[in-house]
């Protein structure tokens, strides 16, 4: 499993494709809490995928005003299909070119498979990592550890 | 490792008794063909282990994906302040593949309940909260899709297959002697 950047580390700044024509950028986000969700890929074959799952619990993250962001190595025009279907009420952010590079930033990126982990971060409202977590690969973390390391924020 | 943060009580639907040795809970949606694909399995190992195992079945309906799971686990609510949850539930997951309201009415008829209690109770949200606090407690506890089960309180993240879930069951068994 990947070594991810630990609690106390700043978050990496990065510009990635939010939908085909528009970027978004981690500092825009500055001023609130932000959930970062690396996963593999779109398009996994069950209900209640990781993605689905936190689009049914994101009442319960806005409670904290956090915001929340799914990362994974799919282009942009496979998020837009696989958000469509799913329903997902939140962004997917395309970590396609240069492949993985904000996967690679934050220690999440599985050399020779070529996908992201199953990673998970929670930054605060000034850009600094409070928590971290990887999953592994094949078990779907779920919202218990985000939603702790949410309320131990300062408020 | 994932662990139930709301211990089972009184107001949870249980089946087998309260000293069992292991206690397995399931987070489920009536709508998710994975649940409905336990659903059997359950009833099997229920008959394998007899008096040595608790049930209990909580709601996690994924609203946005599974549009009638919602009223189906408030119905089961409705059937079970009649005393009728299990009923209900069998008869839901038994019926999953043609879940509408209309059905759900259908299957409250044949259990005697009032459809238009029923109706009333689904319109007003009577059940809600009592679903939403399922949900709640399984969010807090780690659920990750559904089914998910919690054996003695902790997290199975394997398959929920028949012979995986006997073999972690009895080692607790045996482990609790």
């Amino acid at each position: 499993m990947s070594n991810i950047l630990s609690a106390g580390t700043p978050a990496p700044e990065f510009t990635l494709h939010v939908t085909p024509d528009q970027m978004l950028s981690l500092k825009e986000l500055r001023g609130r809490p932000v959930i970062l969700a690396f996963y593999p890929a779109d398009w996994s074959p069950v209900c209640g995928d990781q993605m689905a799952l936190y689009n049914e619990i994101l009442p319960e993250f806005h409670r904290f005003n956090a915001e929340l962001m799914g990362i994974s190595v799919d282009g942009v025009w496979c998020h837009a299909a696989f958000s469509r279907d799913r329903k997902l009420h939140f962004p997917l952010l395309a970590d396609f070119e240069p492949k993985g590079a904000v996967s690679k930033l934050y220690g999440a990126f599985r050399d020779g498979e070529g996908i992201s982990e199953r990673a998970l971060f929670v930054i605060d409202k000034k850009g600094t990592i409070t928590w971290s977590y990887v999953s592994p690969i094949a078990v779907n973390p779920g919202a218990d550890g985000i939603l702790e390391a949410l309320e131990s924020l300062p408020k | 490792m994932a662990t139930l943060k709301v211990p089972v009580g009184p107001a949870d639907h249980s089946q087998g008794p309260a000293d069992a040795p292991v206690t397995l809970v399931e987070y489920g949606d009536y709508e998710c063909s994975h649940c409905g694909h336990a659903y059997p399995i359950i009833k099997a190992l229920q008959k394998k282990l007899g008096k040595q195992l608790r049930f209990v079945f909580r709601d996690f309906p994924l609203r946005e994906i599974h549009p009638n799971a919602e009223v189906a686990a408030e119905t089961a609510e409705f059937a079970a302040t009649h005393g009728k949850f299990w009923d209900m539930h069998d008869l839901i997951f038994e019926n999953q593949n043609s879940l509408s309201e209309q059905m759900l009415e259908e299957l409250a008829h044949r259990l005697t309940l009032d459809r238009q209690a029923l109706r009333d109770a689904l319109r007003s949200g009577t059940f809600a909260e009592r679903v939403q606090g399922d949900f709640s407690s399984g969010v807090r506890s780690g659920v990750n899709g559904t089914p998910t089960f919690f054996i003695n309180s902790q997290r199975h993240d394997g398959d929920f297959e028949l012979e995986t879930l006997l073999q972690v069951i009895q080692k607790m068994i045996h482990g609790h002697k």
